[in-house]
């Protein structure tokens, strides 16, 4: 029990795949411009992710050590391609938003980077929890990151909802008239999101570890000198 | 509990150490076993997603079409009466397409063919348009475009923030005359077509495109209407 909340600690916050690890800033950067578009993203990578960690974990025991990263690279690009193809056949209109992000998946080093760091070691279901979690991990700080880029670059939020859930409508936050911020929208748009994101990450662990200082020190006071 | 008495293992002699040539060899095969593993799965995915797959495209195309030629203005069977394009850099395209031809009662109606503007802010702006026989742009549509999102992308009916009025709809009725050749410009290029502030390039492309597509259709309408089905069509020397 105590690991599995350690593995969903570690995707969400610890080592976040963006705001910890760093990785998967390629197709982060590049989509992250709406919500949905991020979000949706997203899902596909929490799938491929899930997917990548259970088969690599399955089969860890036939993979020589040698040669494990071009048969991970292997088994990613497969999945991905599969994705590829199940959502062009079963969730068309996603796929017209999505279809050129896709192929993205497969250089997003975070996949290879859980498939080798954690499902190369570990069972098959902490391994694909582990795919689930770390991709959640991602899915909240990227959809943030095109939250943040689409209100200060466009004045609304989750444009393009009507794409993946039919009928609904895109909240206009800012008025009408809002002139757009393009740099939001552009890629360096996405470094300034994306380091005030971790900026404001690093600040809460910073007060959260002062404080459990000051209580150690407080209970430390507390001891009556001799006891 | 006792143990069965058990003859002591003989220890065997340690093998030589493989060559080279053994040990790719046996590396190969072990990549070959998962790449033909994996090429199956991908490969069972594509059969079982083909059918799918095909029904949609047959389907984004009628639904294409009929964003830009509304159905009443034709009676017959549109994706039987197609004629094929080789590469046209006229239109630039750089690769075949197919051209549609609608009648009405055996009267031409329309041509609905491809075009590509080539100078878009990123990259090429892909476009179909549908010509009616009197001359009139019956109404143009942005079909693919990396333009920037939320900024050039207004060039897309469905990207557009103008729901009633998107920008693409003012080429719709059109015709040369209607305004004169020469005014097929966008605003900033002293035409009469808007340009949206801030993204003057992608309208610009667009409307460039058009224009060129319109001349290219009028200037061969009569032969492209009078060619067999499933032909292919030549250039006619000049």
């Amino acid at each position: 029990m105590s690991q599995l909340r350690a593995i969903t600690h570690n995707g969400l916050w610890n080592q976040n795949p963006v705001l910890g690890q760093m990785l998967g800033l390629c197709s982060l950067l590049a989509i992250s411009t709406s919500a949905v578009n991020a979000v949706s993203l997203g899902l596909a990578t929490i799938l491929v992710m899930a997917m990548a960690n259970l088969i690599v974990s399955l089969l860890r025991g036939f993979i020589p050590h040698e040669i494990r990263i071009p048969i991970f690279i292997l088994i990613i690009a497969s999945l991905v391609t599969v994705v590829d193809m199940a959502m062009n056949a079963w969730l068309h209109d996603l796929y017209l938003v999505l279809g050129i992000f896709i192929p993205l998946i497969v250089v997003n080093c975070i996949v290879l980077a859980r498939v080798e760091a954690f499902a190369a070691k570990n069972s098959a279901g902490l391994a694909a929890f582990d795919g689930v979690m770390m991709g959640i991990g991602f899915v909240w700080v990227i959809g943030l990151l095109g939250a943040i880029r689409e209100f200060i670059g466009q004045g609304t939020l989750l444009a393009g909802i009507d794409m993946i859930v039919p009928g609904m409508q895109a909240i206009q936050v800012l008025p009408e008239d809002y002139p757009g911020f393009l740099v939001a929208i552009l890629p360096p748009g996405a470094f300034f999101v994306l380091g005030l994101l971790i900026a404001g990450r690093n600040w809460l662990d910073h007060r959260a570890n002062e404080r459990a200082k000051a209580r150690l020190l407080a209970a430390q006071q507390s001891i009556p000198a001799g006891a | 509990m006792s143990a069965p008495e058990l003859a002591p293992i003989p220890i065997p002699p340690a093998p030589p150490p493989p060559g080279a040539a053994r040990i790719s060899l046996h590396t190969a095969v072990t990549l070959l076993a998962f790449t033909l593993a994996f090429t199956a799965l991908m490969a069972g995915v594509y059969q079982l997603t083909k059918p799918v797959l095909d029904a949609t495209a047959l389907d984004a195309q009628r639904r294409m079409i009929a964003e830009v030629l509304p159905p009443d203005l034709y009676d017959n069977e549109l994706l039987e009466d197609a004629i094929q394009l080789p590469a046209t850099p006229a239109l630039g395209l750089a690769a075949p397409t197919t051209l549609y031809r609608a009648r009405l009662g055996d009267q031409p109606a329309a041509l609905v063919f491809e075009t590509a503007a080539p100078d878009g802010y990123s990259g090429e702006i892909r476009l179909i348009l549908a010509v009616r026989a009197d001359g009139r742009l019956a109404a143009v549509r942005v079909t693919q475009h990396k333009e920037t999102p939320g900024l050039g992308d207004y060039i897309d009916a469905k990207k557009d923030k103008n729901k009633q009025h998107p920008w693409i709809t003012q080429f719709s009725g059109r015709h040369f005359g209607d305004p004169p050749r020469e005014k097929w410009r966008v605003k900033k290029d002293g035409g009469v077509f808007e340009q949206r502030a801030g993204a003057t390039i992608s309208a610009r492309a667009v409307t460039n495109a058009t224009t060129r597509a319109l001349g290219w259709a009028l200037e061969r309408a009569d032969a492209l209407y009078a060619l067999p089905a499933g032909s292919q069509w030549k250039e006619p020397a000049r």
